[in-house]
C-alpha cells in the first residue's frame, strides 16, 4: 500500500511546518509557529478559543496560505492554492461540522466528488463504490448498517465514524481533525478514539484539535500548546501531565 | 434499530406515491369515464402529445430543485425561445431556427445562473424578476402577434411529424428522460448537482465546484425550456407569447410529486415523468368528465394540494 511506500522512501517527518506566520490585516492570528510531524504519530494541539488552532488547520489543508513560513510535505516545500490542491497531496480533515451530504448514502459521501467512473460514458460505479466503502468500515469497525446507509439515518458517533473513514480512504500522509468529539456522547467518543488508535497504526500522521486534556493524554504522542497565536511549547504526552498542561494553556503558573 | 427499519420503510413508500397515485387516477377516470372514450388508444397518445412540453420543462426543473435553486422564469423562456425560433424560421432554414430557439433558452438560463452562481443573489428573486422581465420580452418582440411556423420539416421534427410510426413528440420525451435520467442518475455531474443541494459546503470542501454547477442547472432548465418553446411551436405550427405561461404550476407539481425534493439534495428524473404524464391525465379526465374552466382549476388545484401533501409529509423531519 501506499502508506508503506511513504515509510520505505523516506524517515524524515511528514508534515514539517518551519516559522510560520499569519496575520489578517494587522492581526496577527499565528506567529512564528514550527512543528514537526512523523509517521504514525498523534499530536495534538491545544489551546483556548481563538489561540490559533483551527487558523493552523487551515493553512494546512490549503484554506488559507501562511503569511510567511514554509509547510513542507515529506521535506518538499509545498504552496496549496486550495483545498483540493492539498487533498490532492494526500492531505485530509476532518471537520467539526461532518461535511456530509445528509440525503446521501454513505458510499456516495465516501465518494464526494471523487467519484469512481466506469466504461465509456464515465458512469458512476456504484457496485465498486459500496464495495470499497465496505470493506473499509469493516476494517475501521465502523458500525453502520450498511454502506447503502442514508447518512441521515446514522447516529452522531456513526456519522463522525463516516467522515474519518472517508478521510482515511483518501489520506495518503496526513490527517487534520479539528474536534472530532466535539459533538459526541461518552461511548461515541470512545469508538471514535479507537478509529483513530487504528489510523496510527496504519502509519497516517495525524494532527487532532481538542479541547478535552483526557482525550488528549488517551490518544496524543506529543501535545502542542498555542496561546493568542504564540507557540507555548511542545511536550512528550508520556512526560507531562495535566497541570503542565493547563498552565501552559492558561499562562498561569 | 427498529425506528430505523421504520423510517426506511416509510422512505421507500414515499418513492412509490407518485406510481400509486398515477395508478389511482388512472383507474378512476378508466371506470368513471369508460363510456367517454377515456381509454382509447387516442386519448391516451394525446395526453403524453400534449405533456410533451412540460415533462420537458420538469426534467431541467429536476436538476435545479436538486441543486438547491429554483426556477420560476422557464414559463417565459418557452415563449421567448419560440418566437426566437419562429421569427428565425421566416427567413432562414430550420438549424437556424432550431439553435435561435435552444441559444436563446440557453442564454437565458445562463443569465440567470450568472446572478445565482457568481453574484450569490437568491434564485427564487432572480428568477421571478426574469420570469417578469422576458414575458415582457416575449410580448413587446411581436406586438402580441403569433408568428406562424409553416417550415414543414420542422413542424414535423417538433410536432406532427414520426418515426417508425411514434410521433416525434413522444420520441423527444422518451430521448430527454433517458438521457435527462442518466446524466441525473449515472453521472458525476449529477451526482456533484445533488450533492451540492444536499449539502453545498460539503461539496464545496469536497472538490465539487460549487458555483460552476450553481450555473449548469440554471442553462439546463434554460435549454429545456427552449426545448419545449420548440416543441410547442411545431406542435401548434405559430409562436405566440402566452405558450407556457400556464405550465409553471403544473410543471413544479409534477416534479414535486414525483419524489424531488423542494430544497435540495434528492430527485428523480423518471418520477418527474410520471408526475408530468398524472397531470397531463388530470387534465384531460377533467375535461372529458365535462368540468367547466373553473371547476377544473379547483379541482386540479386540490388535487395537486392532496399530492404534494402526501409526497413531502416524511420528509420534513
Amino acid at each position: 500500500m501506499a502508506l508503506n511506500a511513504t515509510q520505505e522512501t523516506s524517515t524524515g517527518p511528514v508534515l514539517e511546518l518551519a516559522n510560520i506566520h499569519k496575520a489578517f490585516g494587522g492581526v496577527v492570528a499565528v506567529e512564528d509557529f514550527s512543528l514537526d510531524l512523523h509517521a504514525g504519530e498523534i499530536v495534538a494541539l491545544v489551546g483556548d478559543n481563538g489561540a490559533g488552532k483551527s487558523t493552523l488547520i487551515k493553512m494546512i489543508s490549503g484554506v488559507h496560505a501562511p503569511t510567511s513560513g514554509t509547510i513542507s510535505l515529506d521535506g518538499e516545500a509545498v504552496a496549496f492554492a486550495d483545498a483540493s490542491v492539498a487533498r490532492a497531496h494526500g492531505v485530509e480533515v476532518v471537520y467539526q461540522d461532518l461535511a456530509l451530504a445528509d440525503q446521501q448514502p454513505v458510499y456516495m459521501n465516501m465518494f464526494l466528488g471523487r467519484e469512481t467512473v466506469r466504461g465509456p460514458l464515465n458512469l458512476l460505479d456504484r457496485k465498486a463504490m459500496m464495495r470499497e466503502t465496505q470493506a473499509l468500515v469493516d476494517e475501521l469497525d465502523v458500525r453502520i448498517p450498511s454502506a447503502k446507509a442514508i447518512i441521515r439515518d446514522l447516529s452522531g458517533g456513526q456519522r463522525q465514524g463516516v467522515a474519518i473513514a472517508r478521510a482515511t480512504h483518501w489520506a495518503k500522509k496526513l490527517i487534520l481533525l479539528d474536534e472530532p468529539t466535539a459533538a459526541l456522547g461518552v461511548a461515541e467518543t470512545a469508538r471514535v478514539e479507537e478509529i483513530v488508535k487504528i489510523l496510527r497504526e496504519r502509519n497516517i500522521a495525524i494532527l487532532i484539535i481538542s479541547h478535552s486534556l483526557d482525550q488528549v493524554f488517551r490518544l496524543s504522542d506529543r501535545i502542542c500548546v498555542l496561546r493568542r497565536g504564540v507557540q507555548i511549547g511542545v511536550r512528550e504526552t508520556a512526560k507531562s501531565d495535566k497541570n503542565e498542561i493547563v498552565s501552559m494553556i492558561t499562562g498561569v503558573a | 434499530m427498529e425506528w430505523l427499519k421504520s423510517a426506511r420503510q416509510t422512505f421507500d413508500l414515499q418513492q412509490y406515491v407518485v406510481y400509486l397515485g398515477f395508478l389511482a387516477i388512472f383507474l378512476f377516470f378508466a371506470i368513471t369515464l369508460s363510456d367517454d372514450g377515456f381509454l382509447t388508444t387516442r386519448n391516451l397518445s394525446n395526453i403524453v402529445l400534449q405533456t410533451a412540453p412540460a415533462t420537458i420543462m420538469a426534467i431541467g426543473f429536476v436538476f435545479v430543485l436538486s441543486a438547491g435553486e429554483i426556477d420560476l422564469s422557464f414559463g417565459s423562456i418557452v415563449a421567448v425561445s419560440a418566437l426566437s425560433g419562429a421569427v428565425v424560421m421566416q427567413d432562414y432554414p430550420m438549424v437556424a431556427g432550431i439553435a435561435a430557439g435552444l441559444g436563446v433558452g440557453l442564454a437565458i438560463g445562463w443569465f440567470n445562473g450568472v446572478l445565482v452562481a457568481y453574484l450569490r443573489l437568491p434564485s427564487f428573486l432572480v428568477t421571478l424578476a426574469t420570469l417578469g422581465l422576458f414575458a415582457g420580452l416575449a410580448r413587446s418582440m411581436t406586438n402580441l402577434r403569433s408568428i406562424p411556423v409553416v417550415n414543414d420539416a420542422f413542424t414535423g421534427f417538433f410536432g406532427s411529424g414520426a418515426l417508425f410510426g411514434i410521433p416525434s413528440l413522444i420520441l423527444w420525451t422518451i430521448g430527454a428522460v433517458i438521457v435527462g435520467h442518466i446524466v441525473y442518475r449515472e453521472s458525476r455531474f449529477g451526482a456533484h448537482v445533488i450533492a451540492t443541494g444536499d449539502n453545498a459546503g460539503a461539496a464545496q470542501v469536497s472538490g465539487i465546484k460549487v458555483p460552476r454547477i450553481r450555473l449548469a442547472v440554471m442553462m439546463i432548465s434554460g435549454g429545456c425550456a427552449g426545448l419545449a418553446g420548440l416543441l410547442y411551436a411545431g406542435r401548434l405550427q405559430a409562436a405566440r407569447y402566452t405558450l407556457g405561461e400556464s405550465d409553471l404550476m403544473t410543471v413544479i407539481a409534477a416534479v414535486i410529486v414525483g419524489g424531488t425534493a423542494l430544497n435540495g439534495g434528492k430527485g428523480s428524473v423518471i418520477g418527474a415523468l410520471v408526475g408530468s404524464l398524472l397531470m397531463g391525465m388530470l387534465n384531460n379526465g377533467l375535461i372529458l368528465m365535462g368540468l367547466s374552466v373553473s371547476d377544473q382549476m379547483i379541482v386540479r388545484g386540490l388535487i395537486i394540494l392532496i399530492a404534494v401533501a402526501i409526497s413531502l409529509r416524511d420528509t420534513s423531519r
